[in-house]
């Protein structure tokens, strides 16, 4: 690993090389991609609780008389539906279709917003944001520098956070609290990126390493532990999430991610729309599809996947799954779209590894009723 | 269990024990992460010194083991195709990974002591890892 000065560094980065993180570059910011094994903090989530250091990803804030129209226009859910408190997961669409950023959007206050945006896409989406809010009465305020952010996440995380915020468990999933945490303004959203019940902190840089040391210490006896980027991404990949840059991205639309559901074509116009409209029309050519390997062995990205002897696709996310016990993928398959329990093959190494197409999410909590969303 | 200290080692971070078992070193165990899946060579098959001949999978990556020497692989260990975590927990006694034969004894001189293996990871070429 090199360091360089482009590198930047979370205001936790201290407390990662203390607690024996492996510090990586994740899209050009130093975050530990484990701490003690992937598979250990791995089995902390889906049992106990994990804490992430997510501080990398960014926060815009909107806000003014005509925040909603701005973020119907630049969204492709419905962010109308969504009362003061509550937060809704959502593609922001070019006019392609394609998706320009995957996102969190929590309505604060009636005319105030949070849009939690990924960490490479940041620039992009408030460029392009500043782009769409020409003409508007709106504020838009690009606070990723000022916050940091913390995901306490596993069948444990409402009674760690309790121990911090009181309020916190009587939050919904997807609700979003503000309250002050050691006389900061701060956000809590029970939103997550792994499968499971969590939380997500919004804290202003001052108090980062506070709230997470406090977690730390205080959760210990739950079970509270400090989790890596490498879990992360195993976690979320069971669970159905895309990475976006590698699942999705500007030139891939919402229906042929499967994430359709994000689409709200009733809802009036938004950027997009047409082409979306045609789209669900016509029928997508290709979709994001899940593949479990049937045998030994770890698929990656990148790795050819073969229906009936023919390349349909390659996977553009894959892994082992603890959870399954077996390699698990997904990538856009070609037209005829195929069902699950369809027999395929994935190469590895120049070997055909035999597998089936499988239902996305590969893992349901046990622990979560349904689904959030 | 090896002494660690009695090994000799390659730059791709296999270990050769003096009765021609093969293993990783606790580094390589450690830069690999939870090891997953474990796929040693075939027993009888003829490896070159350098030749790629088992697949040590984790979480994150798969990394391919060169023989230390060249000659017969005449042991596997099946125990860690069936617990593959013995490699991250005992990487120089039940993680072993295969045992061969060489054919060529004096392909020995070209690997390192565990001294110059120390040193070869403090080094900056190891820095840069094969692994």
């Amino acid at each position: 690993m090199s360091t360089s000065a482009l590198l930047r560094r979370t205001a936790l980065f201290e407390s990662h090389v203390r607690l024996g993180g492996r510090i990586v570059d994740f899209h050009g910011w130093e975050l530990p991609v484990q701490y003690e094994s992937i598979l250990r903090e791995h089995e902390a989530v889906r049992h106990r609780c994990g804490l992430f250091d997510v501080s990398h990803m960014g926060q815009v804030f909107v806000s003014g008389p005509q925040a909603l129209a701005f973020l119907q226009k630049v969204d492709s859910n419905d962010v109308g539906r969504l009362v003061p408190g509550r937060a809704l997961y959502s593609h922001l669409t070019n006019e392609r279709g394609g998706v320009v950023d995957d996102v969190i959007v929590s309505r604060l206050g009636e005319d105030r917003w949070l849009v939690v945006v990924n960490a490479a896409t940041a620039d992009k989406d408030f460029a392009w944001f500043q782009k769409q809010a020409r003409g508007l009465d709106v504020e838009l305020r690009n606070e990723s520098d000022r916050h940091g952010m913390i995901a306490v996440q596993g069948p444990k995380a409402a009674e760690v956070v309790a121990l911090l915020a009181a309020k916190a468990p009587s939050l919904p999933r997807f609700g979003a609290l503000e309250l002050p945490l050691f006389g900061q303004p701060s956000v809590i959203t029970r939103t997550g990126y792994t499968g499971e019940d969590g939380f997500e902190f919004i804290v202003p840089n001052e108090i980062v390493v506070r709230v997470w040391s406090d977690l730390l210490t205080m959760g210990r006896s739950l079970g509270a532990t400090p989790c890596g980027l490498g879990a992360r991404d195993v976690l979320r990949l069971e669970a159905g999430y895309l990475l976006y840059g590698q699942d999705v991205d500007d030139d891939h639309t919402p229906y042929e991610a499967n994430y359709g559901w994000v689409v709200k074509l009733g809802k009036g116009d938004f950027i997009g729309r047409s082409a979306l409209e045609t789209q669900k029309a016509e029928g997508v050519r290709r979709r994001l599809t899940g593949v479990k390997l049937l045998e030994r062995g770890v698929p990656r990205p990148g790795a050819p996947v073969l229906i009936g002897g023919r390349e349909a696709g390659k996977l553009c996310s894959a892994t082992f799954s603890p959870a399954l016990q077996a390699g698990i993928g997904v990538g856009y398959l070609s037209a005829p779209l195929p069902e699950p329990g369809t027999p395929c093959a994935v190469v590895l190494h120049g070997r055909e590894v035999r597998a089936e197409i499988a239902k996305v999410p590969f893992y349901q909590s046990p622990h979560l009723a349904k689904k959030g969303a | 269990m090896f002494d660690p200290k009695s090994l000799k080692y390659q730059k791709t971070h296999e270990w050769l024990a003096p009765d021609g078992t093969v293993g990783i070193s606790d580094h390589a165990q450690k830069e690999i992460t939870d090891v997953v899946f474990v796929e040693p060579p075939k027993v009888g098959r003829a490896v070159k010194q350098g030749e790629a001949c088992c697949v040590v999978e984790s979480v994150k990556a798969a990394f391919d083991i060169y023989a230390p020497v060249s000659g017969e692989i005449v042991a596997a260990n099946a125990d860690a195709a069936k617990d593959p975590a013995l490699v991250n927990r005992e990487p120089y006694g039940k993680g072993w990974l295969f045992k061969l034969k060489p054919s060529k004894p004096e392909e020995t001189s070209a690997l390192m002591d565990a001294r110059r293996y120390e040193e070869f990871l403090a080094s900056p070429e190891a820095a840069g890892g094969s692994h």
